[in-house]
């Protein structure tokens, strides 16, 4: 592994959860990935950013409330969830209606860093314009 | 690098469509593939926003995908450029990354 260069991802999340089976299918991935130590990165946009909406409880359709394993995500070195702003807006949404979710920062004597980065749509398409690959769900 | 965004889905029953629209950058290329390419279609409400986007991005749809939906060669959109299989395999190799919009 050592030998292959370190490729960025960028995980482009553009679906409710529940309704489908892609939001469960890209955690599911990113998991992946993040073991293979590459860096990566994920994008909340469209009904993607109903993902991160705190309070979900699937339990009454019996579902897995799969929501928590998004505040995991860190140590996996999973540490930048881009939302995009029209998306929430679009939505009736602000940043305060999304889960906290931290990572530890070793440089910074390990405080607990928010990894949520609300992004507008412009700097969201430049983010896609920098990634070496992009995988959609 | 310029992306490859691809469309798999009709503009007027879902938004990936526009929201790709919303997410290119100039000197990227758009290609419609599946329920995709019937947003090429002549006179269709969506056929402006493309009109639009072909100014700063390539636009191509499948052939063989519009043919199977009856979209005649002359029923499509100017501006869109018809390729085969073959067309796709060059767009991926022409460009540094390609973003599936589903």
């Amino acid at each position: 592994m050592s030998e292959n260069p370190k490729k960025t991802f960028l995980y482009l999340n553009r679906k409710a959860p529940y309704g489908t089976i892609y939001a469960l299918e890209s955690l599911e991935v990113v998991l992946i990935g993040a073991a293979f130590e590459q860096d990566v990165a994920l994008a909340f946009l469209d009904d993607g950013v109903f993902q991160l909406a705190e309070g979900q409880n699937a339990a009454g359709i019996g579902m897995k409330t799969f929501a928590k394993t998004y505040r995991a995500l860190g140590d996996f070195e999973v540490r930048r969830l881009y939302v995009e702003r029209e998306s929430l807006t679009e939505r009736g949404l602000s940043i305060e209606d999304l889960m906290p979710i931290v990572h530890e920062d070793e440089n910074e004597d390990y405080a607990q860093m928010p990894s949520i980065r609300v992004v507008d749509r412009a700097e969201l398409a430049r983010l896609i314009g920098a990634s070496d690959v992009v995988l959609s769900f | 690098m310029s992306t490859l965004h691809t469309v798999n889905k009709s503009p007027y029953e879902r938004v990936a469509f526009a929201s790709c629209l919303a997410h290119v950058a100039p000197g990227d290329a758009l290609l419609m593939i599946e329920d995709g390419v019937l947003g090429a279609r002549r006179g269709g409400a969506f056929a402006k926003r493309l009109a639009e986007a072909d100014r700063r991005v390539a636009i191509y749809a499948i052939g063989p995908d519009l043919e199977a939906r009856g979209v005649k060669r002359e029923d499509v959109a100017e501006g869109v450029e018809i390729v085969g299989y073959d067309g796709f395999v060059d767009l991926v190799a022409r460009h540094a990354r390609v973003c599936a919009w589903l």
